[in-house]
This record gives C-alpha cells, sequence and structure tokens, in this order.
C-alpha cells in the first residue's frame, strides 16, 4: 500500500473504488489529470465546463496542510471567476495596498499600490492555498452536481505512463491495487517533483538558489494586531534571518518568512523553539500560537518544451520560480486558461493539432518572463556575490534619501499576466492610437458596464466586443461560433480609456481565454474571419 | 539619439579629481566600496539615457 507523502488540511475527495478497477480492459478516456492540487483541479473545471469529460487522478485524498502560496494576483482571481469561484476567495482573501521596506530596522520607504478604479478584482489578495484550493473543489463539486462530466479519484497514484503514438496508458496504484487508464490526452500537474517528467524522461533545467527560507505562519493571541500591511526587512538587526517579511492572511493568521542562509540543518531549525527563538527576536514579548512551518529552497526551471505528443505539462511540473513575487500558483493558472480552450477546440474536431503546440509556446513565453522575474527578485534579496551585495546595499542605502532609489528596490515583483506579444495566434492590430494594456496579445483589462463588469461577460468563447461599431450578432467561422457583445464607450470613460484610446470605435476579436486576437477601428467580415483562423491554426 | 560625450566635459577636472580622492580618504575598503556603488547609482540616475547608460558600461567593461 501507500502512505500520504504530506498531511492533509481537508480529506475532501476520499478514495472510493472505481468500477473501471474492476473491468478487464484499461478504460479509455478523453482526457487524463494528473494531480489534484490547485492547477489539475482548475484545469478540471475549465475542461468540464466545456462539456468534456475529464478524469483526475492525486495520490491523496485532499487538501494538503500549510498554506504554501498566499498572495493571488488579479488575473488569477479573474480566471478563477470565469470558472465560477473567484468570488469567494475575494470575499475570504485579505486585500492590501500598502508595503513597507525596512534597512537594518529603518523603514526606507512605503509604497501604496494605489488600486486603480474599475475592477471587479484587486490587484492582489492573500489568501491561504487551501482555501483557494478548496474553493475550487467546491466549485468542481457543484459543476459534478449539475452533470458536467468531471470524475476525482483519491488515491490513485500514477506510478507508469507509456505513449502510444495517440494515447497514453497509466499504471495507477489505489489501495485496493492496481489497474490500468488510458486516455487520448494527458495534463501532468503533479507538482515541481513531477513523477511524469522523469517518467518521460524530460529536462528540467534552470538555476538552483543556494538558499533558504524559514515560514511560520502565526496567530497573535490577545489584543495586539499588525496593520494589513506588507513589511519586508533587509538585514533586520535582531539577525534572525537576512532578510524578513510579514505579510497578513485570513483568520488572523501572519506570514513570517526568514531567509536563514544555505547550510542549515532543517531538523534543528524547524523545532519548535528554535522557530519560537527568531519569532521571539523580531516579535518581543508578544504571544502567539504556531499555525504551520516550513523550510523551503527554491529554484527557477523550467521544461524545454510544455507539450509531449499528447502529453501536456502545467504548473509547477512545467516551470518553477522562487516565491518572490507569487508567479508559482498564479502562472499555473494562465497555463490553464491557455489550454483549455485549445484542448476543448481539438477534441470538438474544430481546430488542428498544431494549435495544441501554441500552448507550448505562449506559455514557455510566460514562463521565460516569470523566471526573469523572480530570478532578479532574488538577486535583489540574496545577492550571489560581494559586488553585488555592495551594490543592493548601496540602492537600499539611498532610498531613504533620494526618491529615485525606490524604484530600483526589488523584494518581489507582484505578478502581472503575460502579454503575447509577437507569437504565432496573434492577429493584425489595426486599432490606431488604441490603447498599449489592450494590445493584440494581451489579457483583456476589466471595466464597469452596465453595472456589472466587462469580463463577467467575456471568455469561454470566441466573441466579437464591439465598441460604437456595427457588426453581425453571431457569427459562424468554419464551425466556430463568434459570438458579439456589443458596448458603448459613451458616458463610461473606464471603458474608452482601456478600449478606445484616441478612436471613436473599436472592434475586438476575443480568445476563450479573454486575450485579445486582434482588434480594428470597425467591422470587416474578412479581416475577422482571417484572424479566427489565425488564432486557432487553422490558416 | 544623444550618446555618449567622449570629450572633455569637466570645468576644473583636477579640482574633481582631488574630490573623487577625497571623499574616499580615511574609509576602509567596504565603506570606499559603498560610496564609489552608491555614486555611480546617483549619477546613473542623473544621465537616465538607456543608450547612454550602456554604451558607458560596455566602455567601463572593456578597459
Ligand atoms: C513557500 C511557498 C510560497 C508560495 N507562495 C506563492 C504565492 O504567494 N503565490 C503563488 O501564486 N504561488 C506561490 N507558491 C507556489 C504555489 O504553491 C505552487 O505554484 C502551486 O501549488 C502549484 O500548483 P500545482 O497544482 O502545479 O502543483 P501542486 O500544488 O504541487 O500539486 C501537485 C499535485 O499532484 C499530486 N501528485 C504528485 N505526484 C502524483 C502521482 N504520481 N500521481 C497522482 N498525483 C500525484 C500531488 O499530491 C499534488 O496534489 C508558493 C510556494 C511555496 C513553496
Amino acid at each position: 500500500m501507500f502512505d500520504d507523502r504530506y498531511t492533509l488540511a481537508n480529506k475532501i475527495y476520499p478514495y472510493e473504488k472505481s468500477p473501471d478497477q474492476d473491468l478487464p480492459d484499461a478504460v479509455r478516456h478523453p482526457v487524463v489529470i494528473v494531480g489534484g492540487g490547485p492547477i489539475g483541479v482548475a484545469t478540471a473545471l475549465d475542461l468540464g465546463q466545456q462539456g468534456i469529460p475529464v478524469l483526475v487522478l492525486d495520490d491523496h485524498e485532499g487538501i494538503g496542510m500549510g498554506s504554501r502560496a498566499i498572495c493571488f494576483a488579479k488575473r488569477c482571481l479573474e480566471i478563477a471567476d470565469r470558472y465560477g469561484c473567484g468570488e469567494p476567495m475575494l470575499d475570504k482573501g485579505v486585500v492590501w495596498n500598502l508595503g513597507k521596506v525596512f534597512h537594518r530596522d529603518d523603514k526606507v520607504f512605503e509604497f501604496n499600490l494605489l488600486p486603480e478604479q474599475g475592477h471587479k478584482y484587486p490587484a492582489f489578495i492573500n489568501l491561504q492555498q487551501p482555501y483557494f484550493e478548496e474553493y475550487m473543489i467546491d466549485r468542481l463539486r457543484h459543476l459534478q452536481a449539475e452533470g458536467a462530466p468531471i470524475q476525482l479519484r483519491g488515491k490513485n497514484r500514477v506510478d507508469a505512463v507509456a505513449v502510444k503514438g495517440d494515447h497514453v496508458v497509466l499504471d495507477v496504484m489505489t489501495p485496493d491495487g492496481a489497474y490500468q487508464v488510458e486516455a487520448d490526452w494527458l495534463v501532468a500537474c503533479d507538482g515541481a517533483s513531477s513523477p511524469l517528467r522523469d517518467m518521460l524522461g524530460q529536462d528540467f533545467t534552470g538555476k538552483v538558489f543556494e538558499d533558504s527560507f524559514l515560514i511560520a505562519d502565526i496567530r497573535l493571541k490577545g489584543d495586539v494586531s499588525f496593520p494589513t500591511e506588507r513589511w519586508f526587512w533587509f538585514e533586520p538587526s535582531h539577525g534572525e534571518g537576512a532578510s524578513m517579511l510579514l505579510h497578513k492572511q485570513p483568520d488572523d493568521v501572519w506570514r513570517v518568512d526568514f531567509q536563514i542562509g544555505w547550510d542549515v540543518d532543517r531538523k534543528h531549525e524547524l523545532k519548535e523553539k528554535n522557530i519560537r527563538r527568531r519569532l521571539d527576536a523580531f516579535l518581543g514579548g508578544v504571544e502567539y500560537d504556531m499555525v504551520w512551518s516550513s523550510i523551503y529552497t527554491f529554484q527557477c526551471k523550467r521544461m524545454d518544451s510544455f507539450r509531449h505528443g499528447p502529453v501536456f505539462f502545467a504548473g509547477d511540473a512545467a516551470h518553477q520560480v522562487s516565491p518572490f513575487g507569487a508567479r508559482g500558483a498564479n502562472s499555473g493558472m494562465q497555463d490553464v486558461d491557455n489550454l483549455g480552450w485549445k484542448l476543448g477546440l481539438v477534441i470538438k474536431g474544430q481546430a488542428p493539432d498544431a494549435l495544441l503546440d501554441s500552448y507550448s509556446v505562449e506559455r514557455v513565453h510566460g514562463a521565460d518572463e516569470n523566471i526573469l522575474n523572480s530570478t532578479r527578485s532574488t538577486d535583489f534579496i540574496t545577492p550571489k556575490s560581494e559586488i553585488s551585495k555592495i551594490f543592493r546595499d548601496a540602492v537600499l542605502t539611498l532610498a531613504g534619501k533620494a526618491r529615485f532609489a525606490r524604484p530600483l528596490v526589488n523584494s518581489g515583483r507582484l505578478s502581472v499576466p503575460c502579454v503575447y506579444d509577437g507569437l504565432p495566434l496573434n492577429g493584425p492590430d489595426r486599432l490606431t492610437g488604441g490603447p498599449a494594456r489592450t494590445r493584440v496579445g494581451a489579457p483583456m483589462v476589466d471595466a464597469p458596464v452596465d453595472g456589472a463588469w466587462l469580463l463577467e461577460k467575456l471568455g469561454g468563447e470566441f466573441q466579437l466586443l464591439t465598441i460604437d461599431a456595427d457588426a453581425p450578432e453571431l457569427l459562424d467561422v468554419d464551425g466556430i461560433p463568434v459570438r458579439r457583445v456589443a458596448l458603448s464607450a459613451v458616458g463610461n470613460p473606464e471603458l474608452a480609456d482601456r478600449y478606445l484610446g484616441d478612436g471613436p470605435s473599436a472592434v475586438y476579436l476575443m480568445r476563450p481565454d479573454q486575450h485579445v486576437a486582434a482588434r480594428w477601428d470597425h467591422y470587416d467580415p474578412a479581416a475577422v474571419r482571417a484572424a479566427l483562423n489565425t488564432a486557432t491554426a487553422r490558416a | 539619439m544623444t550618446s555618449l560625450n567622449m570629450d572633455p566635459n569637466i570645468a576644473q577636472p583636477d579640482d574633481f579629481y582631488a574630490r573623487l580622492l577625497a571623499a574616499h580618504e580615511g574609509k576602509s575598503k567596504a565603506e570606499s566600496d559603498a560610496i564609489n556603488a552608491r555614486l555611480i547609482l546617483i549619477l546613473a540616475n542623473h544621465i537616465g539615457d538607456t543608450p547612454v547608460l550602456l554604451e558607458a558600461l560596455d566602455l567601463a567593461a572593456e578597459a
């Protein structure tokens, strides 16, 4: 039999024997997802909402203990919203705007994220990862109840995979013994140490950073509290870490991160009395309960390609970044957003297999951007060389006195979605004077419309957004429907600012993942048709 | 496009050089390194122009 590799926070999908296990032959599924972490579950939601049968296999029976990710970015929440589970996240999450940076105990400066008005979701929320996962699984149960063809099997561990041309065969271990499962398509969401990656002999290359971080989630006792802000210390004088982060989570829990160096004895450092020693040095007489603690080291790595025939890799299995800037789960959600509609169209026979190659092209582009940003933050927080430390300290010393040095302080650049600039699915950008933030390849930017939100009207299918422009209500482009979303920017300055720019009207062709495929200043049937064929690799 | 000024541009070169050395007088190696690093950042920001900065970086690195 097999044991859990980690403790569960919530045994939310206990093992149940599936009838498949007693059949003489392996059952063939259109899509099997390996891994029931946030990325695997999101993939199931995306495909399940499209009515495509999916089977999720996870080697545990629920959500892992411990918060891990706490920062969820706007784009990630917008994707969750499209899957029908963004609102509970926002309701539970902590919204913060103010950040403070300290160097050797002195406050160097503070920044305010100054949220832009007119968006359903804020730039960020803080939320323990188990809640994030729970809300997605709640949604999955809800979809199942409505008849969506989603299965989630706990304690089903994939031990081997064989790629047989157009399908894969999996050896699955359960408490009742082994059985086999076949799949036309396999999505590997089995985490940073992805067993599937190893089984398929794929490399995972990049940089390992020689440092480790001790995380302690604590709940303060009594009347003490800290403000809902992000505090980051470089070289705090209590000496219990080369840097330290304090951040608020829901349920009055605080995340404290200590940078404790490379050569540490993990067992020793994780003893409660040693964690408390560090916390006490920082908190003085404050009383608190320990909620969770862990030591992590990190790497910035990715696979060469996220597609291998009928197998796709998504989330941490495909790429890993340092936690600075919160790009792990956030970028994994963008993988799913990207893969879901493409796989859907190919399974329904509406687009060629080549469309699936663009998943890897676009998401490798995204992963590289995330790795670049998180590597730079890491180089600033844990300088690799003497001279890099000298410059880092120079920036921090100057930042207190001179405004110009503040943008150079890098304690993590907050995750923003990637724009698929210059990539093959993009159509023409023919909106004269159109805003840069909604250019071709960019994700749509939210805006208030008619007492609701623009993004609530978009996604899940190809759409033509017309702003003060005419177009047919419904197009059929060789079998793919394109529905019109007609809006007016009259009396809506946010919409005008974000979508019209200098011109009087605009027409946007939008992909099902809410990215802009092409845009013009008026409707041209031939141009829309060509752009849609480009966006689906049919051209 | 502006490019890096390679012509003499400091009115009293000897005075400036003496002030530069004076800023480091009596400092430890670590203090001097820190002063230099701050000075580079201050001047780089003042220049601001990316192509000029990149030219300056190349010139310094190849010397
Ligand atoms: C300390 C820390 C802080 C972080 N902070 C943030 C943050 O603030 N914001 C952010 O966006 N990200 C953050 N991250 C990253 C985030 O936690 C991960 O990116 C995210 O969990 C990845 O999700 P995943 O579904 O790809 O993988 P995982 O969550 O690792 O899930 C993989 C799943 O696959 C299962 N599995 C593995 N092998 C098998 C097998 N053979 N058969 C069946 N199932 C299998 C596992 O049991 C697990 O359930 C942080 C990470 C850490 C460690």
